[in-house]
């Protein structure tokens, strides 16, 4: 059984690549201007050009690309799902009948539209956070909202619980798997059975789970207050966000991408 | 009747940038009756050991056999390897899940479908060789100390009344006591037959109590023999991570500048030698 060993999504896979080096705020900028411009792509010609923009991203940032693609697994499903919905609920030219479900010609291509629309998403969307450590996201981030303070928002606070949860996410992953394989040694067994008794097999792994995440919880907090933490006011930073003239060059680049890919689909194909 | 590893190997996460080399072209035996000790630097791929010998890791290379069962994933028998050796986790007082101690101790024999009505002898039987009373069955194991947990943890392993029982460094973070006691109640079930494959940092415990004793070094089998011949390796080489006992350094410390002396980690033989040297002039 291969339990949870393969990389979960989106993890942080550490290389030396100009993207990595990029200043967070840039990539986080980055990834809305690229979604608009899938979304707005419609032609397979579009499709085409912003799969090799991916491949061109991975290779520049160094990532394995079978790496990358592996990355969009966990949502493959919901791919799947509305692309079906897709080739059942659309009108237009039949050309397969299926009892009382029948199949267009128009469903055909709106589910191959909107299955790859949601993949070039995904994938580059992971991007972000497979180039970006969990804390210079939450920094980002954190810059980013920081004009909102002025009106309440709790920017740092909601940084710092952004950087805690992500941190523990793969520590829960470790503990998960190695309470299941100690159930397991145990006699426990999680395939097999009604869907009932799979939930309840779970019961064992849930509870000391439970148990150790409250647990460090609780240590975590006594090491925040031992060392004095109090929230983000008057908070210094030891490795300050630097922006410079390679993020805005990266960020423009993206926008001209963007509006030069969409433009071009409007103007050449029909 | 023995778990048999041959020319096993291991590697974490295979194809991504985390892949790691846990283990390479191990092997071991370990019969029934037998004491195998399992030591090493911390990161050579102990833990990764242990969780081959009863189906929760798999090789990719190499094979695992117990009893004659080969353990390979989807293998038909799994139930009855897992059955047969006993797997007691590091830290395994993390895994107790029960509301008492009752119902934490009959979680795997239940599993393993032991009649009803022989359950409850088995727990009270597994709760009196880890040394606790029957006034622990109704309590829960979480509000129990740590020491008394891991001797929970221990005795719910025992409860399924495996074959083979393989422990990662069971004796970690316990007081002289009790690690005592847990020494005594294995050298008693290896007495009875059940087979004992000891995962541990403590050499004195594996030069004292083992049969056998493999030494790994970054995932590597660096050594594999009687507890003597450890021993003389461990002279020889120097190996991070691992330091001789007291009285083995000493004795090796005395071989150094008298070749008679014998390389030992036996306090009483070393007593002895000396001892008889001391009476019957330069030479015993
Ligand atoms: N689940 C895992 N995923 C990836 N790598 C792992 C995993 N478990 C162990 N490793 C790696 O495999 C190697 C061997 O680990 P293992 O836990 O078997 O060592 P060990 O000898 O038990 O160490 P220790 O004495 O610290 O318990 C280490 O380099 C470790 O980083
Ligand atoms: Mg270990």
């Amino acid at each position: 059984m291969k339990f949870l060993n393969n990389l979960t999504f989106g993890q942080y896979v550490p290389a030396d690549s100009p993207v990595h080096s990029l200043d967070p705020r840039c990539k986080i900028l980055a990834v809305p201007v690229v979604l608009t411009g899938i979304f707005m792509a419609g032609h397979v010609a579009a499709f085409a050009a912003w799969a090799g923009l991916l491949a061109a991203l991975a290779w520049y940032s160094r990532l394995p690309f079978r790496l990358v693609l592996n990355s969009a697994k966990p949502v493959l499903i919901l791919v799947a799902f509305t692309a079906l919905i897709h080739i059942f609920f659309t009108d237009g030219t039949p050309i397969l009948k299926l009892g009382f479900v029948t199949i267009t010609r128009e469903g055909v291509a709106a589910a191959a539209q909107m299955g790859l629309r949601l993949l070039l998403l995904v994938l580059f969307a992971s991007f972000l956070t497979l180039t970006t450590k969990p804390m210079e996201l939450s920094d980002g981030l954190e810059r980013l909202f920081s004009p909102l303070v002025r009106f309440g928002f709790p920017a740092h606070e909601l940084a710092m619980m952004m950087t805690i949860a992500l941190r523990f996410i793969p520590t829960l992953l470790t503990e998960t798997d190695r309470i299941m394989k100690a159930q397991l040694a145990r006699g426990a067994s999680f395939d097999r059975g009604s869907l009932w008794k799979r939930l309840k097999a779970f019961i064992p792994v849930l509870i000391p789970l439970f148990v150790i995440v409250f647990q460090r919880a609780e240590e975590l907090a006594t090491a925040m207050e031992a060392r004095c933490y109090r929230g983000g006011e008057g908070r210094t930073r030891m490795r300050p966000l630097r922006w410079s003239g390679r993020d805005t060059a990266a960020l423009a680049a993206t926008v001209a991408v963007v509006v030069a890919l969409a433009a071009g689909e409007r103007s050449l194909l029909p | 009747m023995s778990i048999t590893v041959e020319a096993l190997c291991h590697t974490y996460h295979p194809g991504t940038p985390l892949e790691t080399r846990a283990l390479d072209d191990v092997s071991l035996q370990c019969g029934r009756g037998e004491w195998l000790s399992i030591v090493g630097h911390t990161g050579s791929g102990k833990s990764t050991l242990a969780q081959h010998l009863n189906g929760i890791l798999f090789p990719d290379s190499g094979t695992v056999s117990v009893d004659g069962m080969q353990v390979v994933e989807k293998s038909p028998n799994m139930r009855d390897i897992r059955r047969a050796v006993g797997l007691v986790f590091q830290y395994p007082e993390q895994q107790l899940f029960a509301e008492d101690v009752m119902e934490e101790l009959s979680f795997a024999p239940t599993n393993w479908g032991v009649q009803s009505d022989r359950i409850a002898p088995l727990a009270s039987a597994a709760l009196s060789m880890v040394g606790l009373d029957d006034s622990y069955l109704a309590r829960s194991p979480l509000n129990l100390s740590g020491g008394e947990k891991r001797k929970i943890a221990i005795a719910s392993v025992l409860a399924g009344e495996p074959s083979y029982l393989v422990l990662d460094e069971p004796t970690a973070g316990l007081d002289s006591w009790s690690r005592r006691e847990l020494t005594d109640l294995l050298a008693r079930l290896k007495k009875e037959g059940t087979g004992i494959i000891l995962v541990t940092h403590d050499l004195d415990i594996a030069l004292n109590l083992s049969d056998s004793i493999l030494m790994l070094d970054r995932g590597r089998s660096a050594a594999f023999g009687a507890p003597s011949e450890i021993m003389r390796y461990l002279v020889a080489n120097s190996v991070p991570g691992l330091r001789l006992p007291d009285i083995a350094a000493l004795s090796a410390a005395i071989g150094r500048s008298d070749p008679a002396a014998p390389l030992t980690w036996d306090r009483a033989e070393l007593k002895r030698w000396i001892k008889a040297r001391e009476t019957g002039g330069r030479r015993p």
